[in-house]
């Protein structure tokens, strides 16, 4: 079999579990004691095994195998999952994951994880923890299934303590009848009833299992109840079908008899609140551990509801490219149609418009993805990013529904991360700073997405120290950013911006001003080749706020359109400050340059026609002249144009590679008759 | 015998040239072209070929041959060398034939004013009829194009 057929459904699915397996994690990270989300995890993994391995990467098959089975125990309640099992299991996908990039860079996907696989082995052994006797855990973990007796140190410290503090600590062990129907309703029923009279430290086999009728006729129970053993027996009879109910009151003794308690005495004699830490976690763990199992399968049928297909983003564009020339067609038939004045055609005509007109949303939303795709990397990047820095952060999402179009989708990730990374490591103070301050010690970072008209925007704002203006001016002037005379004249939002600026992005320079502003100039031209802004808002001691506005997609864009003699042109209406009509009279000459008079300021005044070398527009004839008033930057300039025909959205096509660099040509589309204009580069005219 | 080429005949200026067929995409009538400034004269402008925009060059033009007016035999077309994709307007294009890759000769010095290396060579079909075999990947060379600018500034 030719595996290179399947490579890029692999190296696809391969990323999706990887996503999965991270984000999942995270979710375990901030909920260590739901088992369901271990079960996702489980699933992913084993996945991205069989995938591996039938694929014939077999070191990233081997790796999976070695986590999987620290999953499996933690599934199945052998293991509690800790820090260094996190930590451990964090640095697998890593691993995993630079294997498959090796994988799409043509590699062979082989790496030396050796450290990993021994950490993951010490992990399935249960000698990773120093102070946990070596064996113990193993005999938690290899023993297993039916043998009731088996208790881990938490689950045996819970009892131990519980029956210090003079509470009543049982072992039952409950039958139900042959001839048993509903087996696990039945130990639901028993379960429910001792939940009401105490607390179930542990069940044997996992509730789970029970759940899933994974038991032969009896299972076992731990529980510290509240009430005496002839109250528990007659509670447990009454549930019908169960046989009997064997119930013995546990004292220290027959704790250590059960051979689980042996080290007992050294946790016990740890401090109260230690315990009482326990406890508290044996209390949620059994509050959790039943409700996963129900919960668990709706979850997972949740987990793929969106149905999808796969399709090359080249294909759309053919798509795109044939719809257009519909459309052109469309009102072609609608121009004719119009003349031939026949009443079946022109309904006909109508109804096709109609038709077509919703199917040109379908296209156009075909490229729409939810930027959760790109959102969905940074949970991860800033739990890394706090531990580094030794910060604690809570990073909030929402609207991650948001749809952009897929070229933006593939720019935006990396001017997200400078930006998080920027609030990490500079908006939010470390901690101690930050109690100083009198705020909680976790700052909150919140990155969202909305729609607002034809634009999207996506905010990263945190609750950090916010911009200090004066050593931004400060520095500014130093590294010639601007001018002292300037940073006089600054507004507030303005001062905010020069972090963006150039001159602001080198290590040394920036060290002194709270490092505000590493590579955020890089953001800043980014976002402006994808056609969009940066803005930021800052109060000093209370956060800072970085908004970026974008347009929906790159591919259609508003614009004006204007007549030059017989050419047409459009100019993006993002540049356009406003349009207007001047006199011959008004218009001066400065050194020879031409200039008007705009709103009390002098500027430039710029003919489009001998910029684009158009002959056809004899402009000196004019005694009005239509004139487009165009900024960029804090540069303002004025156009003249022959004629302006309206606004339009226009869908963005290139010249192709044979004509590049055109000079003040940004690419072209086409018009509803068919015709190709030019659309003008409104940067390139202002100099 | 040589291997079998299919070629596209078009006439330009009189004389018979040939593309490989495998590198012709479709040939189209005259169409509205929309002229792109700052570019060599013989760069037409761009047109838009069902929904995608190409640039169109007049072969004539950039042979340096005198342009003449379109006509209805005229036509462009869209070849694809190089992951290029260019129309050349030419004065007709009405045929393809095989030939055998054997009778294509390296082309003589001087050749019509033609630089000889935008030819491949020239086919000899039956007595009379000389074919002459482009090498597009000359001819749509763009460093060729930048020096011509740099000319003409």
């Amino acid at each position: 079999m030719d595996m290179n057929a399947y490579l890029s459904m692999f190296i696809d699915e391969s990323n999706d579990h990887l996503q999965s397996l991270n984000e999942n994690l995270l979710k375990l990270e901030s909920a260590p004691e739901d088992i369901s989300i271990v079960q996702i995890i489980f699933r992913s993994a084993h996945t991205l095994k069989g995938m591996s391995a039938t694929m014939g990467f077999e070191d990233l098959a081997s790796l999976t195998h070695e986590m999987e089975n620290v999953l499996d125990l933690v599934r199945n309640n052998k293991l509690k999952m800790d820090n260094f099992i996190f930590d451990t299991l964090f640095k697998g996908l890593d691993a995993l994951e630079s294997m498959v990039q090796d994988i799409i860079g043509g590699g062979t996907g082989k790496a030396d994880v050796t450290a990993i696989v021994a950490s993951l082995k010490a992990i399935v052994k249960g000698d990773y923890k120093k102070d946990a006797p070596s064996g113990k855990a193993t005999s938690t973990s290899s023993a297993g299934s039916n043998d009731g007796s088996v208790l881990d140190q938490f689950q045996s410290s819970i009892l131990l303590q519980s029956i210090e503090a003079g509470m009543a600590v049982f072992h039952i062990v409950v039958t139900v009848r042959e001839d048993c129907v509903l087996k696990a309703a039945r130990a639901y029923m028993v379960f429910d009833f001792l939940e009401h009279s105490g607390e179930i430290v542990k069940s044997s086999p996992s509730v789970q299992e029970i759940e899933q009728e994974k038991f032969d006729r009896s299972f076992t129970v731990f529980t510290i109840a509240s009430i005496s053993e002839d109250e528990l027996r007659k509670g447990i009879e009454s549930v019908s079908e169960i046989e009997s109910a064997v119930i013995t009151q546990l004292d220290r003794e027959s704790l250590e008899q059960l051979g689980v308690a042996s080290q007992g005495e050294p946790t016990a004699s740890a401090s109260f609140a230690a315990a009482q830490a326990v406890v508290d976690t044996g209390r949620s763990q059994t509050a959790a551990a039943s409700a996963p199992a129900a919960q668990a399968a709706p979850a997972a049928a949740g987990a793929n509801v969106s149905r999808t297909i796969r399709v090359d983003i080249d294909r759309l564009d053919t798509l795109m490219n044939l719809f257009s020339e519909l459309l052109i067609d469309r009102v072609r038939l609608e121009q004719l149609a119009s003349e031939v004045r026949r009443n079946d055609l022109t309904e006909t005509v109508e109804h096709m418009s109609r038709v077509s007109s919703d199917l040109q949303n379908i296209v156009l939303k075909l490229r729409m993805v939810p930027v959760e795709s790109v959102f969905n990397r940074f949970p991860r990047m800033v739990r890394d990013l706090a531990k580094s820095l030794d910060k604690k952060v809570d990073l909030i999402l929402s609207g991650a529904e948001t749809e952009l179009d897929r070229t933006v989708i593939d720019e935006i990730g990396d001017p997200l991360v400078h930006l998080l990374r920027n609030s990490l490591d500079h908006g939010i103070e470390p901690i101690a700073d930050r109690i100083a301050a009198g705020k909680s010690e976790t700052g909150t970072v919140h990155l969202r997405a909305y729609h607002s008209g034809n634009h999207v925007f996506i905010e990263v704002e945190e609750d950090g120290r916010g911009i200090n203006r004066e050593k931004v001016k400060q520095i500014a002037i130093k590294n010639g950013v601007v001018t002292a005379e300037e940073a006089k004249r600054l507004t507030d939002s303005e001062v905010n911006m020069l972090i963006f600026a150039a001159g602001f992005s080198t290590a040394d320079k920036i060290s002194d001003i709270s490092g505000r502003g590493v590579g955020l100039d890089v953001v800043k031209s980014k976002i402006s080749s994808l056609g969009g802004h940066v803005t930021v808002e800052s109060k000093e001691g209370k956060g800072t706020k970085f908004s970026i506005q974008l347009p929906l997609t790159l591919s259609i864009i508003s614009a004006m359109l204007v007549k030059l003699g017989s050419e047409k042109y459009a100019i993006p209406l993002s540049s356009i400050v406003e349009t207007g009509i001047v006199p011959r009279e008004q218009i001066r000459k400065i050194h020879g340059n031409r200039m008007i008079d705009y709103r009390g300021s002098v500027i430039p005044l710029i003919s489009l026609a001998q910029v684009l070398a158009c002959t056809s527009f004899p402009e000196e004839e004019e005694q009005e002249t239509e004139i487009v008033v165009i900024r960029k930057g804090d540069k303002i300039g004025a156009v003249t144009v022959d004629e302006f025909i309206g606004q339009s959205e226009i869908v963005l096509k290139t010249l192709g590679k044979y004509l590049t660099n055109i000079e003040a040509v940004s690419g072209a589309t086409i018009l509803g008759d068919g015709q190709v204009a030019l659309i003008v580069d409104p940067n390139a005219l202002i100099k | 015998m040589g291997e079998e080429l299919k070629v596209i005949v078009f006439g330009l200026a009189n004389e018979e040239y040939g593309i490989e067929v495998e590198k012709v995409r479709t040939i189209e009538r005259m169409m509205p072209i929309t002229r792109v400034p700052k570019t060599p004269a013989f760069i037409k402008g761009v047109i838009n070929l069902r929904g995608v925009v190409l640039p169109v060059i007049d072969l004539r033009g950039r042979f340096g041959l005198e342009e003449s007016e379109a006509t209805d035999s005229s036509r462009i077309i869209i070849v694809a060398v190089n992951d290029l994709e260019v129309g050349f307007i030419v004065d007709s294009a009405n045929d393809v034939i095989d030939i055998d890759s054997d009778s294509i000769d390296t082309p003589p010095e001087v050749i019509g004013g033609i630089k000889a290396k935008y030819l491949h060579g020239v086919a000899k079909i039956g007595d009379s009829r000389l074919l002459i075999m482009l090498n597009l990947s000359e001819v749509l060379n763009k460093s060729e194009i930048i020096q011509l600018e740099q000319q003409e500034v």
